[in-house]
């Protein structure tokens, strides 16, 4: 059905987009409008055990694989070309994406074991909290079943679509989507469970990999912040 | 020179009862909230002990406050900034709220609705994390009041460091006292500088230590930052949180509710100006034991006019300069000299200062004749070894604790020399280096302790920070966006905070 060409525009040309949109848009929105509930609620004042391990192991995973995904596929061509060949990149792709992608599951499963099994954590967990630590859990299992999936490729042709993929979609280009026919449906399912991700974000505590990200502006900041009433009274005051 | 006032308070623990009166004040008004019921912005502990939470004083297990590296630089003892963001996935110093103790309550509502049963109903206790029954209650807010415990582990206490703590364990020697503690609004707040949003702040017109509700993120590392341990975290709202010096009392030139609360009239709240230029070097001094001098360098004499006129070209109001001139707490740590901060080597330059408790003779040994150089007895035989209480105030150095000791025994003996006819003290005075006219003050403001000797507040100028005619008809405070009513509620963004239901477990109900 994903092969249908309607419904392969709805999900890979118009969809990415309407994810993309609800992102930027919500943030925007919960960032202004209800910035109390912006924050990474961190569980591990009720519960140290596995935390140190599994949410270490998650988020240094995660973020390489994040950062993989954004260096791999947004990178400039001719920089990439410069750099290595198709079939390398491929094969770093695989290699750093796969080990990177493999501590992070690991680690995600020490911690949804934490969230279940351990009734402070179970009772105080909303919804959303445990639907998105499963949503992230199948989406890194997808992103693992691709590495074997492309050792049957390894010429760097599927990759090179896939990229061209990304890229379209980012530069909106209208014809990105027929790219993805003919595309193996693990790499479908991945692209689109990525982008549900995107969706949900603003309404679960994701957002707080914007703060994350906002935090290294701890490195530049003097240790010390004063505020005088003068600040204060240009801070915007909410009805 | 720049010049910066803060409201500091002083707490006199030579007239603490230890009543409670403050916590509980402080918690109805402030923290009587689902994930805050495990915090106290004030708790009361009795010393010797481990406290709450469990070892805060131990700043090799917990890491609080800052650390002097060989460049006579100071970071965070948790770590630099690089450190800092390293661990922000999972602190490895954060307490858990087990240190603190597991809060809970207990399910009155068997009591009433019971059925007929063989033996009387029992409220079992309930915790306020699972809402599940809990087996049995480990530990409380104050488990260890009044020397509750064995010895052995209220002398893990840090402060009995180059004591010889096992004479204390013995009944005939033991002593106690109490000490109630706040957030310090330290001058060189570690909090602050642990903050990877940048969300907590110190106000420059009154000193007051805030966190931004809006801004933090939740990255606990204050907690972890903090080595008083006055940095708690929601567990329900996903945010730090923590004394707020009762800043709109203190506002309106009203003290703190602690403070007014106090039914033993310790709390004393005055201005003291300080150079706000010289923190940085006054927290850096290599030997932890000139801190306290170090910091008291930093206060600024009110009455002179240099230092006037210095602090209005800064900004500072007329009537905040009047207010320091009249300031108990500038009386009690510079003139008198009789307190000091607590735990000054944490290096924060604390805001929160205390008057050292005496305690009876310790005479023991040879009943009836007490050590006594001149006419005031040897402080050095008093129940409270003096190095403790030096561990406690002064990084361990004894000299200032002795001095302060002395005069407010000389002022004892001054007043009750003259009381009986035995003489006009002129010579107690001398041995303790007070004048008759500061001995006089020192009586007025610790013994009589009137309500407007102990707290001078000017009131602030809200009117520079604030447009009023836009907060007409406000809300005040309120969590979350606009004029919410009632507990954090279930929104588009988050859902609802607090999910746990109470869920009481009777097994004899049918």
């Amino acid at each position: 059905m994903l092969a249908n060409s309607y419904v392969n525009t709805l999900l890979f040309g118009v969809y990415p987009y309407i994810c993309l949109v609800v992102l930027l848009i919500g943030s925007l929105i919960r960032f202004d409008r209800e910035p109390y509930t912006w924050k990474s609620d961190s569980s591990q004042m009720l519960r140290k055990r596995e935390l140190r391990l599994g949410s270490n192991l998650f988020h240094y995973g995660v973020i390489i694989v994040i950062l993989g995904h954004f260096a791999g596929f947004l990178a400039p061509h001719w920089a990439v070309d410069w750099a290595l060949s198709p079939v390398a990149h491929q094969l770093l792709a695989m290699v750093v994406g796969g080990i990177a992608g493999l501590t992070a599951i690991a680690g995600l499963t020490i911690l949804i074991h934490r969230r279940l099994s351990d009734p402070r954590i179970r009772l105080n967990s909303r919804k959303w909290d445990i639907a998105i630590t499963f949503m992230l859990w199948l989406q890194l299992l997808l992103g693992l079943l691709t590495v074997p999936l492309s050792a049957f490729h390894m010429d760097g042709e599927l990759f090179e679509t896939l990229t061209g993929y990304v890229k379209g979609i980012v530069t909106l280009d209208g014809g990105a989507a027929a790219l993805m026919i003919g595309v193996p449906l693990t790499y479908k399912l991945h692209i689109l469970l990525g982008f549900t991700l995107f969706l949900v974000s603003p309404f679960t505590r994701m957002i707080h990999i914007w703060s994350g990200a906002g935090a290294l502006s701890y490195l530049f900041r003097p240790y010390q912040i004063v505020r005088t009433p003068k600040t204060r009274a240009e801070e915007p005051t909410r009805p | 020179m720049k010049i910066r006032a803060q409201i500091a308070m002083v707490l006199n623990l030579d007239k603490c009862i230890g009543c409670h009166t403050c916590s509980v004040t402080c918690k109805q008004v402030w923290t009587s909230r689902q994930g805050m019921e495990y915090a106290w912005f004030n708790n009361v502990e009795t010393k010797p002990g481990i406290g709450y939470p469990k070892d805060w004083e131990n700043q090799e297990r917990w890491k609080g406050g800052w650390k002097r590296r060989k460049n006579g630089k100071i970071v965070p003892k948790q770590g630099g900034k690089l450190a800092v963001l390293a661990n922000i996935f999972a602190n490895p110093n954060l307490p858990e709220i087990d240190d603190y103790y597991e809060p809970f309550t207990f399910d009155y509502e068997h009591l009433q609705k019971a059925p007929e049963l063989p033996t009387a109903p029992v409220a079992r206790p309930l915790s306020l994390v699972t809402g599940r029954p809990m087996e049995k209650i480990e530990w409380g807010p104050n488990w260890e009041e009044i020397l509750g415990g064995e010895f052995d582990k209220r002398s893990q206490d840090y402060n009995f460091e180059a004591v010889q703590k096992d004479i204390y364990g013995q009944f005939e020697n033991t002593f106690m006292m109490y000490l109630p503690r706040l957030c310090e609004h330290c001058l060189n707040p570690s909090c602050v500088a642990s903050c990877p949003s940048g969300s907590i702040y110190k106000r420059e017109e009154d000193g007051i230590v805030l966190i931004d509700q809006d801004k933090c993120r939740g990255w606990r590392m204050c907690v972890s930052g903090c080595p008083y341990k006055k940095i708690y975290y929601n567990w329900t709202s996903g945010k730090a949180e923590k004394c707020i010096f009762c800043y709109p009392r203190i506002e309106a030139g009203q003290p703190t509710v602690c403070s007014e609360t106090c039914v033993g009239r310790i709390r004393y709240l005055g201005v003291l100006l300080y150079d706000a230029d010289g923190i940085e070097k006054a927290a850096s001094v290599e030997d932890e034991q000139d801190l306290y001098e170090a910091q008291l360098k930093l206060f600024l004499d009110p009455n002179d006019p240099a230092v006037v006129e210095q602090a209005r070209a800064d900004g500072i109001a007329d009537n905040w300069i009047e207010a320091a001139k009249r300031s108990p707490a500038y009386k009690m740590a510079v003139e008198w000299k009789i307190a000091f901060p607590l735990h000054p080597e944490y290096r924060t330059l604390p805001m929160v200062w205390y008057v050292p408790p005496l305690s009876p003779i310790q005479s023991h040994a040879n009943a009836g004749a007490i050590d006594t150089v001149g006419d005031i007895p040897d402080v050095r035989s008093l129940r409270i070894p003096v190095r403790y209480l030096a561990n406690l105030l002064t990084a361990g150095a004894e000299a200032p604790i002795v001095s302060a000791l002395e005069r407010m025994l000389a002022m004892r003996i001054y007043f009750r020399q003259r009381q009986l006819g035995e003489g006009d003290g002129a010579a107690v005075l001398e041995q303790a280096g007070l004048t008759k006219a500061q001995v006089e003050d020192m009586h007025r403001y610790l013994a009589i302790a009137n309500y407007e000797d102990r707290f001078v507040i000017p009131t602030s100028h809200r009117e520079e920070a604030e447009d009023a005619y836009g907060l007409k008809g406000s809300c005040g405070f309120t969590f979350g966006n606009g004029c919410d009513y009632g507990p954090p509620h279930s929104s588009l963004f988050g859902g609802k905070m607090g999910r746990r239901k109470l869920t009481p477990f009777r097994p004899l109900d049918t």
